[in-house]
């Protein structure tokens, strides 16, 4: 477990600022504490100061998860949001999709629609249930 | 409504569930005699003539209004609810009632009505004859038709059914019949002992019920079939209908006994057809004696032997737990009603519980399940959170917490304060419980993936540990101590360690528990289930303390949940004990001539820990060990034998050492590294472990060959 360097850290924030702009500040400074992000076998976890203490006593690999997993970074270095993170970002979303077109389906579509781009959704949580962790 | 729900089965109001049972061939024999007019009595000896004619149906509810319980008068205590019970008992026939009396010598040659009955019937299949006297020349036809059980039996009992015979005419007071008597002697003779002792405690508990008094007194004699008849597979009903009577005269040993039939034989017998029962069902062969053993204590209580291995058959009903931390019990009642799902409370002991009837959509994927608004969890999974009862702030150890009901349960009664450490062994299922940790929106918990019996080093001082024991198999007893290990005593609002199984084997539960009483400065308390039955202090031939009573333990047939064993410690010193509580202090090696022989089992893992340190130490042959030993002992009460209490004292301190190698009967790796060199003490002290008494004769050899070398030495 290490903490972001960072260039981890400027790309995961600017994902998260898509969803939550500049609240992100809150998640780290909580009324309850102080929370960190910390980098485990390419994931992303957020957790409390607390926690953190005690999760150095583990092993790197006996060390499944602590706190939350918000996402991972993926190969080619990209951060790549998951569904555990959503309980975090609702309260501070503003919108909730990214929008982006493919040039076909933008052909078809009528003017006033919305394509949302899919990040995440619930039924992750039970059908990536292995690539959670 | 959760509950299995049988429309065929017709309980008859009255002293109990038990008058819907096989009634006894008193009745079935007087209605043969008196009337000539039989339906077949259900006796399984009947089964397989009968089978064959397909005139036979087995015993049914429907059957009840011919078969009664005849009133009998009882030898021992159930003399009480017989008035009672006899009130209740629905009597047709005043000719039964003249009967009563015969029927109780009949009773006691129970093998002589069944055969009277089983000729009975032969004859009226054969001849529809109801003479006594010609039952002689019929049995013989009978008894060749006959079940392979009965054909011996009927040859034997000829002279004596003749005698009984003549009795009942007579209505004389019963013969003592010895053949009557089919008792198996155990092989063990403490069983009998304890059976006894259950029985009586039974027959305590069964004043207070009427129906067990009155049922076990219309069982009928229940006979063993003869060695060479052979078993012969019968309908499954035959068979059940034999476990029964098998059982039911086991419990009541001595007045159902046969003499000259050791408890063996009827335990073999029960053994076999359990079996053949069940392998229907799946009933793991290993854990067959262990259960059987509980089976009969649970019957001897409460004989509700059809309705405990029946519901052992049946799934236990969908339970769900409401997550505190994101809705409330009723919102989530009401949305679930809302999508069609038929619920109710689980029950008076949880706020958190609802029980699932039926449902029109998956309930493992509503959006309310999505969103963590509950989890799937058995009920019996609630019980050791709920005996946990951890408090906010707190560091907790969840030492298996895979699928992750229990960690996310201990999480939301914290209010996701504190710090919960949830581990598991096995790391594919440890990915269900960081998904269900994430769902529900639990952010206070580690998860890792150690072997349970490394707590300890890897991190301790927790305030509350939970252990569950899933497989039968693992290391239950080192993972207790481990679980101890882990605990701090000196925790201002903990200190408790819940250890609890999916069993109801007394080798897995109260034995551990007991084992960890001796072996580590821990106490038992309270669960805080006020519901499920007490852990047993008395057992075959163990012996617990007794503060296992505080213990519980929960059965499908009478909790509707899976069979399940709680028990609450709670440690009040830091310290690891080596010598007997009270002794505290670590041990450091000081010089003792002798050491004393010691009772308590408390030190045989620390024995084999302490042989595998000092090999390793000293390569020297075995009796140089054992003299550096004797040198280094300290002499405690409690150590087995001389060289090894050396050993063991010597090797204080290393506990974690201690819980890894103490095992026999575990893997063997630590063990094995250990006693490579001293494989002589890890044997001795293997067989040493399981009686003390044998170790204690060993030790005095052991003492005087120390003696005689240490002599020598100076």
């Amino acid at each position: 477990m290490r903490p972001l360097t960072e260039e981890e850290t400027k790309t995961m924030f600017e994902k998260l600022s898509k969803y939550i702009g500049e609240n992100i500040k809150l998640l780290v400074d909580r009324p309850d504490g102080v929370y960190c992000f910390r980098l485990h076998h390419d994931r992303v976890y957020y957790m409390s100061e607390k926690i953190l203490k005690l999760a150095t006593n583990f092993s790197r690999d006996k060390l499944m998860s602590v706190g939350t997993c918000f996402g991972k970074f993926t190969k080619t270095k990209k951060f790549r949001l998951h569904i555990t993170a959503l309980d975090f970002l609702a309260p501070y979303a503003k919108g909730f999709g990214v929008a982006a077109k493919s040039t076909q389906e933008c052909r078809r579509v009528d003017p006033m629609s919305i394509v949302v781009f899919h990040q995440a959704d619930v039924g992750e949580f039970i059908r990536n249930e292995e690539t959670l962790t | 409504m959760g509950r299995k729900l049988d429309p065929s089965k017709k309980l008859k109001k009255g002293p109990g569930k038990k008058t819907r049972k096989q009634q006894g061939a008193e009745t079935e024999l007087a209605k043969f005699i008196t009337d000539g007019n039989y339906p077949f009595p259900s006796q399984k000896f009947l089964f397989w003539r009968f089978s064959k004619t397909r005139c036979q149906h087995w015993f049914t509810d429907e059957n009840s209004k011919w078969l009664k319980p005849s009133k009998r008068k009882r030898k021992i205590d159930e003399q009480e609810s017989e008035d009672d019970s006899d009130e209740h008992w629905e009597e047709e026939d005043d000719d039964e009632e003249e009967e009563e009396e015969e029927k109780v010598v009949e009773k006691k040659g129970g093998k002589d009505q069944q055969k009277k009955g089983v000729k009975g019937v032969k004859k009226e299949a054969d001849d529809d004859e109801g003479d006594d006297d010609d039952e002689g020349d019929d049995d013989d036809e009978g008894d060749d038709d006959d079940d392979d059980e009965g054909d011996d039996d009927d040859d034997m009992l000829l002279p004596i059914e003749r005698a009984a015979k003549k009795e009942k005419k007579q209505k004389k007071s019963k013969a003592p019949d010895s053949d009557e008597d089919d008792d198996d002697e155990e092989d063990e003779e403490d069983e009998d002992d304890d059976e006894e002792e259950e029985e009586q405690e039974s027959d305590a508990d069964m004043d207070e019920e009427d129906e067990l008094k009155t049922n076990i007194d219309e069982e009928d004699k229940f006979r063993l079939p003869k060695p060479e008849e052979g078993l012969l597979p019968l309908d499954l009903k035959a068979i059940y209908q034999r476990i029964k009577d098998n059982i039911d005269l086991l419990c009541n040993f001595s007045t159902k006994r046969e003499e000259g039939k050791d408890r063996a034989d009827y335990i073999s017998l029960l053994k076999k057809d359990l079996c053949t029962y069940y392998k229907v069902c799946f009933l793991p062969c290993m854990v067959l004696v262990c259960f059987f053993w509980v089976c009969l204590y649970v019957f001897s209580l409460n004989p509700d032997l059809k309705e405990f291995m029946d519901a052992n058959e049946i799934h236990r009903p969908v339970t769900i737990r409401t997550n505190t931390l994101k809705t409330r019990r009723r919102d989530l009642a009401q949305a679930l009603i809302n999508r069609g799902v038929n619920l109710d409370p689980l029950g008076k002991w949880s706020k958190v519980g609802l029980v699932i009837y039926d449902s029109s959509v998956p309930i493992g994927a509503t959006p309310e399940y999505l969103a963590g608004h509950y989890m799937l969890q058995g009920a019996s999974s609630f019980l050791p959170v709920m005996a946990l009862s951890p408090q906010e702030g707190e560091l907790v150890l969840d030492m298996s917490s895979a699928p992750g009901g229990k960690t996310t349960y201990i999480a939301q009664l914290m209010r996701n304060t504190g710090v919960i450490v949830a581990n598991d062994a096995n790391a594919e299922r440890l990915k269900s419980v960081v998904g269900n940790i994430h769902r529900l929106g639990v952010t206070n918990t580690v998860v890792c993936n150690y072997d349970g019996r490394e707590f300890p080093k890897v991190m301790g001082g927790f305030d509350r540990v939970l252990v569950l024991i899933l497989v039968s198999f693992c290391p239950s007893k080192e993972l207790i101590l481990s679980a101890i290990d882990s605990v701090n005593a000196d925790s201002p609002s903990g200190g408790y360690l819940v250890y609890c199984t999916c069993s109801i084997t007394v080798e897995e539960n109260e034995w551990v528990v007991d084992y960890a009483l001796k072996k580590r400065n821990v106490k038992l308390v309270p669960t805080g289930l006020d519901f499920g039955k007490e852990g047993f202090t008395n057992f075959k031939k163990f012996r617990f303390h007794p503060t296992l009573r505080l213990t519980r333990r929960f059965y499908s047939h009478s909790h509707n949940m899976d069979g399940f064993f709680v028990a609450k410690l709670k440690k009040f010193s830091n310290i690891i004990p080596t010598a007997p509580p009270g002794n505290g202090k670590s041990f450091s090696a000081t010089e003792a001539p002798e050491e004393k022989r010691s009772k308590s089992d408390k030190t045989k893992k620390t024995v084999l820990n302490k042989a595998g340190g000092l090999k390793q130490e000293n390569k020297a042959n075995g009796t140089a060990v054992r003299k550096k030993a004797i040198i280094n002992s300290k002499g405690k009460k409690e150590l087995h034998t001389g060289p090894k209490k050396a050993k063991v004292a010597k090797m204080d301190g290393e506990t974690v050492k201690g819980t890894e190698a103490k095992k026999a009967t575990d893997d063997g790796k630590a063990s094995k590294a250990v006693t490579k060199e001293g494989s002589r003490f890890e044997k001795k002290q293997a067989t040493k472990r399981k009686t003390p008494m044998k170790a204690k004769n060993r030790m005095g050899k052991n003492k005087f060959n120390k003696l005689k070398h240490m002599l020598q030495k100076q």
